[in-house]
């Protein structure tokens, strides 16, 4: 099946006064109609730029400087503001993490979901209104006729963390991003909200970019999973490969670092040292610096995306050119 | 609601006693009304026939108490300098004060929003930074010689705008205004840009670095995600959010063009109550100082009052929580 996304050889470049930072490059994946694919990576990794540049929204000074992003086939990543305007919300729905700070406190809920569906599907107010009580209902808000009529601030914050996820599902894009749409939730309604995107996503077929640090919610939820490094993509593929044999060193001491009992970890948790920050990335492979594994082509040249067995990764361990070669790879190769 | 309101009026009282406080203490021991009133020539009984019937041998709270009693049923006593009842002198000249800042008030609004609005949208378009640096210029230069540079352009140079008074007034029941004529209109114009001038500069500022903080805001960033057009996030979304804080300034603000409209009543000879009071404050005019005093705290307390229930229909997160939180 054709992508419904493809992005390929994404570069992100902030200019600031001490020079340009790359906040991202080189990062490549597509996500297929109706697939989950799951984003994980340490804080600062890429992973909220990556959906902000998907969606268009990346906040001045910061701007796409190569590679393409296409939506259906069609380049997304190059159109002006108000074409990018009509894309947003019909085409690609977008989730935040904090819900107490997405709605606009000063509006209703309906008010709010109104206007999107309006505005993005051209229906009159009453349809547009019976839409949204619908949604309310589908995101599994009690009373939706009573409480389309609430203000934000009436709801608790999972609550509006479902209300959110209404907002970015009502004018029925293909694709959701959804930034990390838990964290910011109590723990105890964070498995509820996701069980209800996932049923969504499924039910109406729409493809999602889930951003998390959750890796179980990553294994229960996502098909494939990408894990991200100082602005580039480690190793990606399908989700079961990857958290039970991941094949780059990053990504092994991620999982050897989740307790095997309780998956649900906030964060990931440390691997000696930390990620470089964007203007101090070394040359050669990002992670050399922490990777067990470096060996002298490591820190020359920068690895690209070679098949691993199953994952990709971007390991020089998998190049069948390389000096040092891991054990799995010559198994493979 | 209703608690709200009466909560309000009930912390207004003490504001109110402390100036009627001073309005009182000013109106009694400022000056000797007793020997301004008497002239040169009297004698001792007369002086005591004087001090008696103004009530001044009586202990100091029951002179205040009878003081508040007059002033709430709108007795100050008369005027030294025109002995007509001080009332009456200020009920004359309300009208022409009152509309005065009504325009002025109008002007910075209606320009400085706008103008607010623009500057923080496009903060880098050249006319942007030329609104910035003509709001410079309208905080530093003083009030009266604003008025003094569009006296001479407008007037002196130009010839198309009147220099002084408020040009012809009709009488509508007790009020006289200017508003319906052309050469009221007119007269207007002048003292409203000068009064308004530092207000709208003001107006404009506070909603730019509202505009640029609520544009920063995640609910406005979704709301780009779902695909609203800018006409809808930036007026229907991001001006609304910058509204409760622009209230707050714009109400006091308000208060200040009353209060401060003496300056460019003096320039523009407006025969308002600021003209009233310099007049007063001249000749040591005492009860007329006192009750121009009192009007202005009230005119203060009620517009507060009347901001704090703009900010409930803007904000729903008030209506809930009660009065007692103010803003964010
Ligand atoms: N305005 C900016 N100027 C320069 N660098 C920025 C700017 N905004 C973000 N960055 C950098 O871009 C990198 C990627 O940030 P991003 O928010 O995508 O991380 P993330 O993977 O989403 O992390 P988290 O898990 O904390 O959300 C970070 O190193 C961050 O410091
Ligand atoms: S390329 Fe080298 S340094 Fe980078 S992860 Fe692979 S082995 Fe480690
Ligand atoms: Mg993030």
């Amino acid at each position: 099946m054709a992508p419904l996304l493809e992005v390929r050889d994404l570069r992100v470049e902030f200019p600031t006064r001490r020079g340009t930072l790359t906040a991202l490059d080189g990062v490549s994946f597509d996500i297929a109609p109706g697939e989950v694919l799951g984003m994980v990576g340490e804080s600062g990794a890429g992973k909220s730029m990556t959906g902000a540049a998907i969606i268009g929204l990346l906040e001045p000074p910061g701007r796409i400087a190569g590679g393409e992003i296409r939506l259906n086939g069609k380049r997304i990543d190059n159109l002006p503001y108000e074409q990018m305007r009509r894309i947003r919300g019909r085409e690609i729905g977008a989730i935040f993490q904090d819900p107490l700070t997405t709605l606009n406190p000063l509006y209703t809920v309906g008010r709010q979901l109104v206007e999107t569906i309006q505005s993005n599907l051209g229906l009159d107010a009453a349809e547009a209104r019976r839409r949204a009580v619908h949604w309310l209902e589908q995101v599994g808000i009690p009373a939706a006729a009573q409480r389309v009529d609430s203000y934000p601030h009436e709801f608790s914050g999972g609550m509006r963390q479902r209300v959110v996820i209404a907002l970015a599902l009502c004018a029925e894009p293909k694709l959701i991003v959804a930034d990390e749409p838990t964290t910011a939730l109590d723990v105890s309604i964070q498995a509820q909200v996701i069980t209800l995107l996932k049923g969504l996503a499924r039910d109406k077929g729409t493809s999602m970019m889930l951003v998390t640090h959750d890796m179980g919610v990553i294994a229960e939820t996502a098909d494939r999973v990408a894990v991200m490094y100082a602005g580039r993509i480690a190793e990606i593929g399908p989700v079961r490969e990857v958290v039970k044999h991941p094949k780059h060193p990053y990504t092994r001491g991620l999982m050897a670092s989740i307790p095997p009992l309780d998956r649900r970890v906030e964060k990931l948790a440390q691997i000696d040292g930390s990620m470089p920050r964007l203007s101090a990335i070394p040359p050669g492979c990002a992670f050399n610096p922490r990777c067990p594994e470096v060996f002298g082509r490591c820190r020359v040249e920068r690895p690209v995306l070679l098949e691993a067995g199953g994952t990709r990764a971007a390991c020089w361990l998998y190049d069948p050119a390389s000096e040092k070669r891991a054990p799995e790879a010559m198994r493979h190769g | 609601m209703l608690a709200f309101v009466i909560s309000r009026i009930l912390q207004a009282l003490p504001v109110m006693a402390v100036v009627a406080l001073i309005s009182f203490a000013m109106f009694a021991y400022v000056g000797d009304p007793v020997a301004i009133m008497l002239g040169q020539d009297f004698t001792e009984a007369q002086r005591q026939a004087l001090v008696a019937s103004l009530g001044l041998d009586q202990p100091f709270f029951v002179q205040f108490a009878k003081f508040l009693w007059n002033a709430l049923h709108g007795e100050f006593g008369l005027s030294y300098r025109l002995s007509r009842p001080v009332a009456e002198l200020i009920a004359e000249r309300a009208p022409a004060t009152l509309e005065l800042a009504f325009c002025a008030a109008l002007v910075s609004i209606c320009i400085g929003v706008p103008m607010g609005v623009y500057t923080g949208l496009y903060r880098n378009s050249w006319l942007s930074r030329l609104f910035l640096t003509f709001s410079l210029i309208g905080v530093s230069l003083p009030t009266f010689l604003i008025g003094i540079l569009l006296i001479l352009v407008f007037s002196v140079w130009l010839g198309w705008l009147p220099s002084f008074g408020r040009g012809d007034t009709v009488q509508v029941g007790w009020w006289s205004t200017g508003l319906l004529t052309a050469s009221g209109l007119k007269a207007l114009i002048l003292p409203s840009i000068t009064l308004g001038l530092f207000q709208l500069t003001l107006i404009m500022r506070l909603v730019r670095a509202e505009m640029l903080e609520v544009l920063r805001t995640d609910y406005i960033k979704f709301a780009r995600a779902r695909g609203l057009a800018n006409r809808v996030i930036h007026f229907g979304h991001a001006l609304k959010n910058t509204l409760v804080p622009v209230i707050t300034v714009a109400g006091l603000q308000l208060g200040g063009i009353i209060a401060f409209a003496i300056v460019t009543e003096t320039v523009f000879q407006w025969p308002g109550m600021g003209l009233l009071f310099i007049q007063s404050v001249n000749s040591a005019d005492i009860p007329v100082m006192a009750a121009y005093l009192m009007l202005i705290a009230l005119v203060f307390v009620t517009i507060n009052l009347v901001v704090d229930l703009l900010y409930y229909a803007v904000d729903p997160r008030l209506r809930v929580g009660g009065g007692a939180a103010r803003g964010h």
